[in-house]
């Protein structure tokens, strides 16, 4: 894959102790696929003085110890690592899940779903469908404890963040911009644009397993009426998720 | 002989900013959630130093103003980072050095007078429940302890040992010239990279454990390539540029992805300074290559290791004292330390 100005996978330090191998410069199924399978192979290789790693939506980041492992041998070994195969054509990781988190999608729970809808070219009604019925997938988790990124929506829906910020999005806000969807662990100040309310936790610090979902995972916005909520979030942290394994 | 008990303290007052710190908690960067820890993680080598003690204990730091504690037993501490008006029952408590605090005496710590983050480290650590394997306080994730008043921290068993010891800290509370390493987006700014050396910025009233604002004195450094870069990785450390060409440097607690470009990343030993400049400190940015800045912390690295070494005795030998009339022997406290400030 080429931009024109380089060629991809890429490879770069971040700051002293970290190297990132990038697919591609823009989100593309293949690149993210690329990015969680890569990174699922440096696991396994388990070297010495390598920290941790992660994924970003198109890349694989490697947290080093610049005092135990040196760039260059580190980005040697992962070239050879990145040369076994073409990354983009690789499986979705094993065990996902099929998440469906009934959303409430009106009044005070979706404030921003008929500006979003406009910005889209949709009626709210046509909007909502959409939203609530394309199964989207977890590119990444990032920004806050697991928090994902989910995509992508149709094409109608690549509508761009907000220039001012909304002050606080609730817990478990549905906001939208750029065809993706991010579902909020904690509340924070966004410029996404709030289009729905689940009563989801996706951190639960006391749990054995603190973070939800998983990469990969696949959620669906099952709409319900703003009446449920309550019972929802009373009913405890999946706030009525239900899920499946997927294939 | 008997054991010496578990002991708490008591939190009579607290800034705003005091929460319980360690080294955070380093895997969780595939779940969103960054390292987080010490704000100033060479003042989390010194404490231990001070004190003889493992450097992954808990501690708590005060961001600007601190906080007054009584504690329930007989316990040691050492006071690091930003240096700190410190009182015990009354008396002037030197800072960077360790100290006995008897059981029932008014440990008070105010404002900071050089710096930002200043650090009470005890006898056995902060012993309050860990989350996630550490201690780390965390605000956006909601993790961890905020010091506040009424509050009884509790304390890990000491085994005990000695007090009374002194450091020279390493000097990282006036801004300075921090060194940086291109990094992600360093292209993007290419045009910049030798104006952005050459500016002086002023390290903005805006700043907290996510980042501090860095004001240059002078035209800002704006990318238009950098406005469509896709969210990546970010580290504690990173400059990013937003979108009114002011950098951000971020600290322990960043976000984990973020999509404003990066001129460069901050180098760990030098990101001390950084988070310790206070606001209206002057701050120059200086771009090494990657081999130097291995160097660098290597070089910073041994001087951790060699800390415990540098620990001298608080109260010095009378006889070695030349000007001996210009020292007051009390409590420890010499006039020269309170020259310093």
């Amino acid at each position: 894959m080429q931009d024109g100005r380089h060629t991809y996978p890429r490879i770069r330090n971040v700051g002293v102790d970290g190297l990132l191998v990038s697919f591609a410069d823009a989100l593309s199924e293949p690149a993210n696929r690329a990015a969680l399978a890569f990174r699922q192979a440096l696991e396994r290789e388990g070297w010495d003085g390598v920290e941790e790693t992660s994924t970003s939506l198109v890349s694989t980041y490697v947290r080093f110890d610049p005092l135990a492992v040196d760039f260059a041998d580190l980005r040697a070994r992962v070239e050879a690592v990145l040369g076994d195969r073409d990354w983009t054509d690789a499986e979705l990781p094993e065990g996902r899940k099929l998440w469906r988190i009934p959303t409430v999608y009106e009044g005070d729970y979706a404030p921003q779903l008929e500006e979003a809808a406009a910005m889209a070219g949709l009626s709210p009604e046509a909007a909502l469908a959409e939203i609530s019925t394309t199964r989207v997938r977890v590119q990444t988790i990032g920004f806050a404890p697991g928090q994902p990124y989910l995509g992508p929506l149709p094409e109608a829906w690549d509508i761009p963040r907000q220039t001012e910020l909304t002050k606080q999005v609730p817990v478990g806000a549905v906001t939208v911009a750029i065809r993706q969807i991010v579902l909020f662990s904690v509340s924070a100040p966004t410029g996404w644009r709030q289009v729905g309310q689940t009563a989801f936790q996706l951190f639960r610090k006391d749990d054995d397993a603190p973070f939800v979902p998983r990469p990969g995972d696949e959620v669906l916005f099952d709409p319900v009426g703003a009446d449920a909520f309550d019972n929802l979030r009373a009913s405890g942290p999946d706030g009525g998720a239900t899920w499946t394994r997927l294939p | 002989m008997d054991q010496i008990a578990m002991s708490a303290l008591i939190v009579h007052k607290a800034g705003p900013g005091v929460t319980v710190q360690d080294l955070g908690r380093p895997g969780f960067l595939a779940f969103g959630l960054s390292r987080g820890g010490a704000a100033d993680r060479l003042a989390m080598a010194e404490g231990p130093a001070l004190l003889g003690q493992a450097p992954d204990l808990a501690a708590i730091e005060m961001a600007g103003m601190g906080a007054t504690f009584e504690a329930t037993g007989d316990i040691r501490i050492a006071l690091t980072g930003a240096k700190m008006r410190a009182t015990l029952d009354g008396e002037a408590l030197a800072w960077n050095a360790s100290h006995l605090v008897a059981a029932g005496a008014q440990l008070a710590i105010g404002v900071a007078t050089s710096g930002v983050y200043g650090y009470l480290h005890v006898g056995g650590g902060v012993a309050t429940e860990r989350e996630l394997a550490s201690r780390a306080a965390h605000a956006n994730a909601g993790l961890g302890v905020q010091v506040v008043a009424g509050a009884e921290i509790p304390l890990g068993d000491d085994r005990a040992g000695e007090v009374g010891l002194v450091l020279s800290p390493e000097d990282r509370f006036h801004g300075g010239t921090i060194r940086v390493v291109p990094s992600l987006q360093t292209d993007v700014f290419a045009r910049d990279l030798d104006r952005f050396q050459a500016m002086t910025f002023r390290r903005d009233a805006r700043g907290n454990r996510m980042g501090v604002r860095c004001v240059p004195v002078g035209e800002g450094f704006f990318s238009e390539a950098g406005l469509s870069i896709l969210s990546e990785v970010i580290t504690p450390g990173d400059i990013q540029v937003t979108g009114d060409g002011t950098p951000f440097v971020l600290l322990a607690d960043c976000q984990t992805t973020g999509g404003y470009p990066r001129i460069g990343s901050v180098l760990p030993c030098d990101l001390p300074r950084v988070a310790q400049a206070a606001p209206g400190a002057e701050l120059r940015f200086k771009l090494i290559t990657l081999d130097e800045a291995v160097a660098a912390e290597r070089k910073a690295a041994e001087a951790r290791a060699g800390l415990r070494r540098g620990c001298q005795p608080l109260v010095r030998d009378v006889a070695a004292i030349h000007d001996l009339l210009g020292y007051q022997l009390i409590s420890g406290v010499t006039a020269g330390w309170d020259e310093e400030d």
